[in-house]
């Protein structure tokens, strides 16, 4: 079926209908990530945003359920070049045309997609329709374009409920270390007790549970603004007991629960119109508690000392961001997905400062916050999709966290 | 880290001559490395024996040395020059493990020369396989179950312990040499005793064989601070089991989840971090296709072919980048040169997919094996970039140039189902075809797959492909009209309008026409490492096909620079290599000088000429007339230049003159008549130029009747084909008829020669003209005698044994015709001297392989000097005396290498048809001096063992005798079949007589195989059957390491070279930029 993307300049884009069939308004953004589709489409901070991949070929290993962040598709739409006919890949348990059906999650495909995002990186972000409907009043849907914001996007992608997670007891609970999962061709593809079939153990990176202080369970916090799933388990695989907190619980309640450490998630939208949340944490900046933040969390206590944040252009999505660790000159590669940024001019040296930096544009990618147990990142240590070299962040926040219990 | 302040002279190892598994790449590599270091202001030392390179050229390096590449010379280069630094990892293999030898004897050391860049002891940990497994397993990445063995029990006894089938690989040998699949006792210890003997330290490995399962590659660069990233990471379509050389590789992976991709992006990382690598390196792994199982194949801890590829499928200077981490930069002090914005700490992300494809030599060699195996066979290959798999795979296999433009070009549609149930099981370079009759036939991609282990998803995407054929050709059947959207999707897959319209039975032009009016066309993007992300610096384009809408971001602006378009030569293949690269660039750089706008159409990753800095622009397309067009239309160019490509760039002459654009240089016209047999007889006439007798002929009866007119032996060669493609010198009509049959394989659009095969010295000349006078270089004697090809033989510079008369006929025979052609440019000459009576072989309005040789030892820059003429400047305003060039105080002797030992089964002897791959050379004041460099240059290193096997066929009985005698009195013991050893004895030669082949005990094959034989002098007695003890000798001889000489006057040139040798110890060496 036909289908078209008109964005807010004009600008139409014939293309084909896949997934739902659904008109959608949203803001359109892409992601220069070649592989990673799944976790992409369930990572949280896309709520509000339809996804361009600049890659062509998408859907090429369908879609593993494993590989979710989230329980669901968070995007308004997805926009590709080519959705794959026939997907392959061992686990793959259904197709992404499939996936979008069923999650009613609408697309276009056959879109010039490295015009439109030439045309996001020149004009900067816009918002754009999908629709089956040839449009004749231009003049009626632009404005109608413009004005849309989708809003208070982080209550309808937090958890509802506090849940926990709990930690590894040892090594071998997180499957195997990357590099020896050898196959077993005896127990995989035969389908366990009730029926489903199991999949080869994802391979884990971590060699040590950091996580743990004298072999019992750390126990960490997660502020749930729209979390990947990826996070909690990057905690979990180390080895502490994870408890996820939905967005708008009170400070007082959390600290109550007397965690050893608190971790701010990612998450989507306008960190400023997070009014509310800010103040609360505010007051786990002041609890003196063990902080880490990733992303929007990372906004978040900016803006919670005082800090500001400004808009990108068209923000940073994909795979391949260097960023600098500006202490010891090493630059990682990174996970990246986010539209806002600190505004490092804004900081108060004697509350935070610069602890990261992005290599291409020098926009701020990390805080240390002074006399404080507190490091925040702009990027996603936890990758998923993308590099896994910044994983090390999580360890290193253990390390915090034990410091200051031993101090205590 | 800044630069390092202590490094101000580097010298840089080149890869020597191009072999197959080493080849153009590492001139791309290193003249991008030298270029790099100078921007630094570092001064650059170069060697390399390869004078058809761009880094041997005065301007890429400080000091050129074209001298052998062995340790004894690099250490008189080192002595002389005294650089502080030496770069080893970009000269491939070669240089690496030359780099090792200079370091590992402690002579570095003692010189006070540091190694830059990755250090000795990381290149062993990456090099020798044990070292190499053990730091794997330290860190916890996986190895196939593996031993290394030094003797072939050994090897038996782990075999028997891990099971058949097991992968043999020697250490330290290129493009795999010697190694391969043995799935039984009997072929283990053939492979192996093989291996042993080719690894430099007698050392292979014995290992799980992993055949089937997914190959994949990373480009992972690290820097001296440990900042590491991956450039780029490939899938190969062709499982584990084929080299990765010889593989259809597509980039990015695409059947790879985020979870495989970055398990394996980590491992590789991890890998060169433990390794500490600085620099550029590979690391090649296999996945299981069904597990996360995984295990690392081999690092290679240098730049390399996949990193050439690596670097124009992302548009990321690998070797660049390298240069300044071995000078002392972090990658993210280094800017990306294409977006001008961000570093070289960034990984690219590709908005395209990139397919790269194989050219393998089956057409030169047609007895060869065309299986493919661990081994590797390509000579070269094309790169395409669309951005859908389809298009990639289209697009690369019309670039092939080898009579295929879609997957109905090997025609399979005989076979039956069991047939081809029996074929898919067969690996060979025809297999894809294969694939696309197997799905026509309606097996299913899930049998294709169990069988090929090809992924179900490149099965699909030919299933696609077959499918849409299948649409095309129910239009030809009368079925259907050509819509609109069944056009659309056909061009979107890159059919080209030709194989749309055999399909359809529509006209060509029709095709065009119809989407034209549809708005079809193709649109071109950038390759801007970024997916658009930042702006790009650099138009480096590659066209797709999509609708009306599709963004053409070519879309010219004019400027006031007149344009000029040049055509690359494709592909490197035996007959037209990396000489004619080197042309091209040096014609876009003299274009560039004068002002002009310049724009590159080529599809070889491995070339200097697809860096994205040569031209104005580069446009990495197919060279068919049909893609030529589509960059016409867009960029309309006020001229094209085509004779620097070889005979690619030749073959769109015609195409382009349609188009409207002007060819700069000489006319069409006139290169056509150089080409017809009958004006270019008329051509002679009028000069006063005498050749063979001859006629043109179309099928094999005529070709008897001329035949036996003239009388044998004749020459019988194809026109318009370069590197005497099917050429043959017959000797009955047998063989006449078997060769045409030969020549037929493919319509022939243009007449068969038939010549009169005369005897004498070639000599060949390259010469520019201006329209009225003409400069010609100098003249290039040839070793072998005539029936040799001239890229095959022995060549001498200034000519050696000509007589004064000869060399003013050539000059002067040259002068006429070029006058005669009206030639603007470029013009090869081929002459026979028989006697002192000059005659011509052919001539050739267009650059050769000899043009950067004979640019090099003369000094004349005769590419710049064509350019421009071609713009209009006359030679002697441009300081010119027209004539012969008086001649260099310098013997230069271009000695031809092979590959031939890596081609099973294919003939190996010297003759009219071109079999080297690439040339060395030998510079010396003295003759016999510039001999022994070449020889040495070319590998052969004598005497060892002072033993040798001489057979002759009879004709040669009498001139062997002279020869024999001087291998005697060097000390050699002379083996000889019954009857060369009963010629030799009754002339004094203690010739010792041994048994043919199939005779008792000891024969000439025990000989070979006891190990302890040096050379092998075996001239064929006609016909080629490869059932002869000849061949079978002569292949023994190549594939256990022994030197094989197959005319006489090659080794009568050896035992002078060995002699000369014998007398004196010390070898000379000579600046080559400061002839």
């Amino acid at each position: 079926m036909k289908a078209y993307l008109i964005l807010e300049d004009g600008t139409v884009f014939p293309g084909k209908r896949i997934g739902a069939d659904r008109d959608v308004i949203s803001e359109i953004v892409f992601n220069t990530t070649m592989a990673g589709y799944p976790e992409i489409l369930t990572d949280p901070s896309y709520a509000g945003q339809a996804v361009c991949m600049t890659y062509p070929l998408i859907g090429n290993y369908g879609v593993c359920l494993d590989d979710l962040e989230s329980e669901r598709p968070w995007p308004d739409a997805l926009i590709v070049r080519e959705l794959a006919r026939v997907p392959s890949n061992f686990r793959s348990d259904l197709s992404l045309g499939k996936f979008m059906e069923r999650y009613d999650l609408p697309g276009i495909e056959g879109v010039d997609t490295r015009k439109l995002t030439r045309l996001l990186r020149e004009k900067g972000t816009m918002n754009g329709m999908i629709t089956s409907r040839e449009i004749t009043d231009m003049e009626e849907l632009l404005p109608r374009l413009r004005a849309y914001s989708c809003g208070r996007v982080v209550e309808r992608v937090s958890c509802r409920e506090k849940y926990v997670l709990p930690g590894s007891r040892t090594l071998a609970d997180n499957g195997p270390i990357s590099g020896s999962a050898a196959f077993d061709g005896e127990s995989y593809r035969q389908p366990d007790e009730e029926g489903a079939v199991r999949h080869e153990r994802k391979p884990s990176l971590v060699r040590e549970l950091t996580g743990q202080r004298d072999g019992a369970p750390l126990r960490i916090a997660l502020m749930d603004f729209g979390t990947k799933r990826n996070i909690a388990q990057c905690l979990a695989a180390r080895g502490c007991d994870v408890t996820i907190y939905p967005a708008l619980t009170p400070a007082e309640e959390l600290l109550a629960d007397r965690p050893d450490g608190i971790m701010l998630s990612n998450g989507p939208g306008d960190p400023k119109e997070c009014v509310s949340i800010i103040r609360e944490v505010r007051k786990l900046y002041d609890s003196g508690l063990p902080i880490f933040a990733i992303c929007l969390g990372h906004q978040l206590m900016a803006l919670a000392t005082g800090a500001d944040t400004y808009k990108l252009k068209y923000g940073h999505r994909g795979g391949n961001h260097p960023v600098k660790d500006l202490e010891t000159g090493r630059v990682y590669i990174s996970s990246q997905n986010h539209g806002y940024a600190v505004d490092t001019a804004s900081l108060d040296p004697a509350v935070a400062v610069p602890a990261f930096s992005n290599v291409n544009d020098g926009t701020n990618e990390g805080l240390r916050y002074v006399r404080k147990s507190i490091f925040t990142v702009q990027f996603h240590p936890e990758a998923c999709a993308g590099p896994q070299d910044t994983e090390f962040m999580f360890d290193r926040f253990f390390t915090m966290v034990k410091e200051r219990a031993n101090n205590a | 880290m800044p630069k390092n302040p202590n490094v101000h002279k580097v010298m840089v190892i080149g890869s020597g001559p191009i072999v197959i598994g080493q080849a153009a790449e590492f001139d791309y590599a290193g003249t991008q490395a030298c270029r790099s270091l100078r921007e630094e202001g570092v001064e650059v030392c170069l060697v390399n024996s390869n004078p058809a390179t761009i880094m041997t050229d005065k301007e890429i390096a400080d000091e050129v040395y074209i001298e052998p590449l062995t340790v004894d010379v690099l250490e008189k280069i080192i002595e002389k020059e005294r650089p502080d630094s030496i770069l080893p990892t970009l000269g491939g293999q070669a240089g690496l493990n030359l780099g090792m030898e200079l370091e590992e004897s402690g002579f570095l050391a003692a010189q006070g020369v540091r190694l830059l860049g990755t250090s000795s002891l990381t290149i062993k940990k990456a090099e020798d396989r044990l070292l190499f497994k053990e730091t794997m397993e330290k860190i916890g990445e996986p190895v196939a179950a593996s031993e290394v063995v030094e003797n072939i029990e050994d090897g038996v006894a782990f075999a028997e312990k891990i099971g058949y089938p097991v992968v043999l690989r020697p250490a330290y040998t290129l493009g795999g040499s010697g190694g391969g699949i043995a799935h039984n006792v009997a072929e283990l210890r053939r492979i192996l005793e093989n291996g042993l003997r080719l690894s430099r330290v007698g050392q292979v490995l014995v290992e799980r064989s992993i055949a089937g399962w997914k190959e994949i590659e990373y480009e992972v660069m690290r820097d001296g601070a440990g900042n590491c990233i991956t450039v780029c990471n490939m899938e190969n379509i062709d499982p584990v089991g084929v080299h990765t050389g010889d593989s259809i590789v597509v980039a990015p992976s695409q059947t790879l989840s985020d979870k495989e991709y970055q398990m394996l992006r980590t491992a590789a990382l991890n890998i060169i971090s433990e390794l500490e690598i600085t620099g550029g390196c590979n690391v090649q792994f296999a996945l299981h296709p069904t597990s996360f199982e995984y295990c690392v194949i081999e690092v290679n801890p240098r730049v390399s072919r996949s990193s050439a590829l690596a670097s124009k499928a992302t548009g990321y200077p690998i070797a660049k980048v390298a240069a300044k981490i071995a000078l002392g930069y972090t990658i993210d002090e280094i800017r990306n040169a294409i977006t001008g914005k961000t570093f070289a700490s960034f990984e690219p992300a590709l908005d395209y997919c990139v397919v790269k494809f194989p050219r393998l030599p089956f057409d030169k060699f047609i007895t060869a094996k065309r299986t493919l195996t661990t081994q590797m066979k390509a000579t070269g290959e094309v790169m395409a970039i669309s951005n859908n798999f389809e298009g990639g795979i289209m697009k690369a296999i019309r670039s092939l140039e080898q009579h295929v433009d879609c997957l109905s070009s090997y025609d399979f549609s005989g076979l039956s189902r069991e047939d081809l149930f029996k074929r898919l099981t067969v690996v060979d370079d025809q297999r894809l075809w294969v694939i696309a009759e197997a799905l026509r036939k309606g097996i299913s991609a899930a049998t294709i797959h169990e069988i090929t282990m090809v992924d179900e998803w490149f099965i699909d995407k030919l299933a696609h492909l077959v499918r849409v054929e299948e649409k095309l050709r129910r239009i030809g059947r009368g079925g259907a009209e050509l819509t609109r959207e069944l056009l659309t999707e056909a061009k979107y897959a890159e059919f080209p309008d030709g194989v749309i319209a055999r399909f359809t039975g529509l006209d060509e032009a029709a095709v065009r026409e119809r989407r034209l009016a549809w708005g079809i066309t193709a649109a071109y993007k950038i390759v801007d490492t970024c997916a658009a992300e930042f702006e790009a610096q650099t138009p480096y384009y590659y066209s797709v096909y999509g609708g009306p809408e599709e963004e053409n971001e070519a879309a010219a602006e004019r400027t006031d620079r007149k344009k000029v378009l040049v055509l690359g030569s494709g592909p490197i293949r035996i007959g037209q290599g990396i000489e004619f690269d080197y042309c091209s660039v040096h014609a876009t750089w003299a274009f560039r000088r004068a002002g002009y706008e310049t724009v590159i159409i080529n599809n070889n990753p491995e070339t200097v000429s697809t860096d994205f800095d040569i031209a104005d622009k580069l446009y990495f397309e197919p060279l068919t007339p049909e893609d030529v067009q589509n960059i016409v239309d867009v960029e309309k160019p006020d001229y094209a230049v085509v004779q620097f490509g070889g005979q690619t760039a030749i073959k769109l002459t015609a195409d382009l003159i349609r188009m409207g654009v002007p060819i700069l240089g000489t006319d069409a016209k006139d290169v056509d008549a150089a080409e017809d047999r009958e004006i270019f007889d008329e051509v002679l006439q009028k000069c006063g130029i005498r050749r063979a007798a001859g006629a043109t002929v179309f099928t094999a009866e005529e070709a008897k009747s001329v035949a036996n007119r003239l009388g044998y032996p004749v020459l019988v060669r194809p026109s318009y084909v370069l590197g005497g493609q099917g050429m043959q010198i017959a000797l009955s009509d047998e063989e006449i008829e078997q060769f045409m049959a030969v020549i037929n394989r493919y319509e022939q659009e243009h007449p068969i020669l038939v010549d009169k095969y005369l005897q004498g010295t070639e000599a060949e000349v390259d010469a520019v003209c201006d329209g009225e006078d003409i400069v010609i270089p100098g003249i290039m004697e040839h070793i072998e005698r005539s029936g040799v090809h001239s890229g095959d033989s022995i060549s001498v510079y200034p000519a050696k044994s000509l007589s004064g008369r000869v060399r003013e006929q050539i000059a002067e025979y040259t002068k006429r015709l070029a006058r005669e052609l009206d030639i603007i440019g470029l013009i090869n000459v081929q002459f026979i001297a028989v006697g002192d009576e000059v005659y011509i072989i052919e001539a050739n309005p267009r650059s050769s392989r000899t043009v950067p040789y004979i640019s090099k030892v003369t000094g004349i820059p005769i590419v710049d000097l064509a350019a421009d003429v071609m713009m209009g400047k006359k030679l002697r305003a441009l300081g010119y005396t027209p004539g012969l060039q008086p001649e260099s105080e310098y013997y230069a002797v271009k000695m031809p290498v092979f590959s031939t030992e890596k081609i099973r089964g294919a003939e190996i002897s010297v003759g009219p048809e071109m079999k080297s791959t690439g040339e060395c050379l030998g510079i010396s004041r003295s003759f016999d001096e510039a001999l022994y460099k070449a020889f040495l240059g070319a590998g052969v290193r004598l005497p060892r063992h002072r033993q040798m096997i001489v057979t002759v066929k009879d004709a040669d009985k009498g001139e062997i005798i002279e020869i024999a005698r001087r291998y005697e009195r060097l000390g050699y013991i002379i083996y000889s079949t019954r009857r060369t050893a009963d010629v030799l004895k009754e002339n004094g030669i203690r010739a010792r007589q041994v048994n043919r082949i199939g005779q008792e005990s000891p024969t000439v094959m025990d000989l070979l195989l006891g190990h302890r034989i040096d050379l092998v002098i075996d001239t064929p007695t006609q016909g080629r059957d490869k059932n002869r003890d000849g061949f079978l000798i002569r292949r023994t001889a190549i594939e256990t390491g022994v030197n094989c000489i197959t005319s006489l006057d090659t080794a009568a040139a050896l035992v002078s070279s060995l002699e000369h040798a014998a007398q004196t110890q010390e070898i000379g060496i000579v600046d080559a930029a400061k002839l």
